[in-house]
């Protein structure tokens, strides 16, 4: 599996944090897609909504069941990775770069915070396969 | 992402040290440790059954036979066909009926001889199946189930008879095996029972290995290291089986739906009579049952799930969706569900609801590819 890369920040539900500026991308983890499997459809959020810390606001479906992603951060969804349309499976291939889901408008950077580093993500990922 | 809690009581098959060592994913399935996929995903494995051989490890399935002189009488009373003139050898898909006309469960049935039946009856169902079974017979017959931890594989899709050929003793005989016939023969020493069946829709066989955990262990090592062959798990064996229409027990059937609203009316023998539920199936054979099962495939984007409401065009509900996935063979989404009777033809136009929107959809055959199993014999 892919180490998870350090300039991200995680949380304990498998998606990633990506910072630039106020805008936040997020994704689903190297973990995430490979307790998933093959990922056949995503359900993107509509841009211009607002999202609140805690949403599902995207699913990811594999051949055999759907999984909600929760967004760890609140702000408007200013872009969405129309690409995963009909190429799902670069979650899978690329989880950290091109498999990104949404680009969200920060309304509160605090939020980030409380999310984990690359290092304590590993550390958690660690346990829970212990 | 939500994981899904593990229940402590689970027990294990005897390839449950096998599966760990091919890097098996294990989830509590019907009480069972079972492995939904191995390293290569779903998808690959799938697609390895289509077009190579899976192997499947069966053995949570409850193995059991009826003897005695009235064996046959009891079968075809527990089940609405007949197994009054089956040829030794037969193997038949049926259905266990309560008096509703409901199904307890689907089985397989194969007439070892006159007074000898084998049947394989579905994990989740053993315990009520059993129950049932024992409950009502009658006459001339006892019921013995398989000790626990008794193996069943199956080798599925189409290089299934090459493989098995290599390592088998009498190597021709697997050639002539008809499609739902069973033969006995020898396996690495061992005498073994081997039926030309399966779910998948392939050509392909199961095994049942009556013999000590080491020995069937070393069986499914030397099968899983057969470079056509991989270890395929629950996973693929659900997609492989909703690509042929095959209806899953506690999804697609249930004890309240019958036979023929379930579409599987050839179960039925016209002369057997006396069987559990006859007189609703006898009706609804007759004037038509107000449900049926029918396959739906989606005709925009979007995965429809097991328990989706199904709408005509206008908004009306007709129907839930009772099994739903990606079908990896044929690229979409496909499904299966019961819907009222007006829309159980092939390529009506009907709604889908997914997460409150409503995708379009269309009625399907139940199966999405052709079968590529021998033609069944006499």
């Amino acid at each position: 599996m892919a180490d998870a890369p350090v300039h991200l920040k995680y949380t304990t539900d498998h998606e990633w944090v990506e910072l630039n500026g106020d805008i936040a991308t997020i994704g689903i983890t190297a973990y995430a897609q490979e307790s998933l499997g093959d990922l056949v459809f995503v359900e993107l959020p509509e841009v211009g909504i607002t999202i609140t810390s805690g949403d599902d606001f995207a699913v990811v479906e594999s051949v055999k069941a759907a999984s909600e992603v929760y967004t760890p951060v609140s702000g408007e969804v200013t872009e969405t990775n129309e690409e995963l349309g009909d190429s799902p499976e670069m979650i899978n291939e690329n989880p950290y770069t091109d498999g990104w889901i949404a680009k969200v408008k920060l309304s509160d950077k605090s939020e980030l915070d409380e999310m984990m580093t690359a290092e304590e993500y590993q550390e958690y990922i660690n346990q829970l396969e212990a | 992402m939500t994981n899904t809690p593990t229940t402590p009581d689970t027990r294990k098959t005897p390839f449950y040290c096998c599966h760990v060592e091919e890097g098996a994913k294990m989830v509590p399935f019907a009480g069972y440790m079972m492995p939904i996929q191995y390293e290569d995903g779903i998808m690959r494995e799938h697609e390895w059954v289509r077009t190579r051989a899976g192997l499947f490890d069966v053995s949570h399935m409850g193995q059991c036979l009826l003897k005695g002189k009235d064996a046959a009488a009891n079968i075809s009373r527990l089940t609405p066909s007949s197994f009054r003139k089956t040829i030794d050898g037969r193997c038949r898909y049926t259905v266990l009926t309560n008096k509703d006309g409901g199904i307890i469960d689907d089985l397989i049935v194969t007439r070892i001889d006159e007074e000898t039946f084998y049947l394989v009856i579905n994990a989740a169902c053993r315990d009520k199946d059993i129950a049932w079974i024992k409950d009502n017979l009658e006459g001339d017959v006892t019921f013995e189930e398989y000790p626990e931890g008794s193996a069943l594989i199956a080798l599925q899709g189409p290089y299934a008879v090459e493989v098995l050929k290599e390592l088998l003793f009498h190597k021709t005989d697997i050639e002539n095996l008809t499609y739902m016939h069973a033969m006995p023969a020898r396996l690495m020493g061992e005498d073994i029972m081997i039926t030309r069946s399966g779910y998948t829709g392939e050509d392909g066989f199961e095994l049942s290995l009556p013999m000590a955990h080491d020995k069937v262990q070393q069986i499914w090592r030397t099968l899983v290291q057969h470079a056509d062959v991989k270890p395929i798990g629950l996973g693929a064996r659900d997609s492989l089986r909703l690509e042929m229409g095959f209806p899953l027990y506690g999804h697609d059937l249930d004890d309240k739906t019958s036979p023929v609203e379930a579409d599987i009316a050839w179960v039925i023998n016209k002369k057997n009579t006396g069987f559990f539920g006859e007189d609703r199936i006898r009706k609804e054979l007759e004037n038509g049952a107000q449900k049926k099962r029918i396959g739906i495939k989606l005709t925009e984007k979007g995965v429809a799930r097991e328990g989706s409401t199904l709408l005509s065009p206008d908004g009306k509900v007709i129907g839930t969706l009772t099994s739903g996935g990606f079908s990896p063979s044929t690229k979409q989404a496909i499904g299966q569900g019961y819907v009222d009777t007006d829309y159980a033809v092939p390529g009506k136009t009907v709604l889908v609801e997914v997460r409150n929107r409503r995708l379009r959809a269309a009625t399907h055959e139940l199966n999405f590819i052709n079968p590529r199993t021998l033609k069944p014999g006499a």
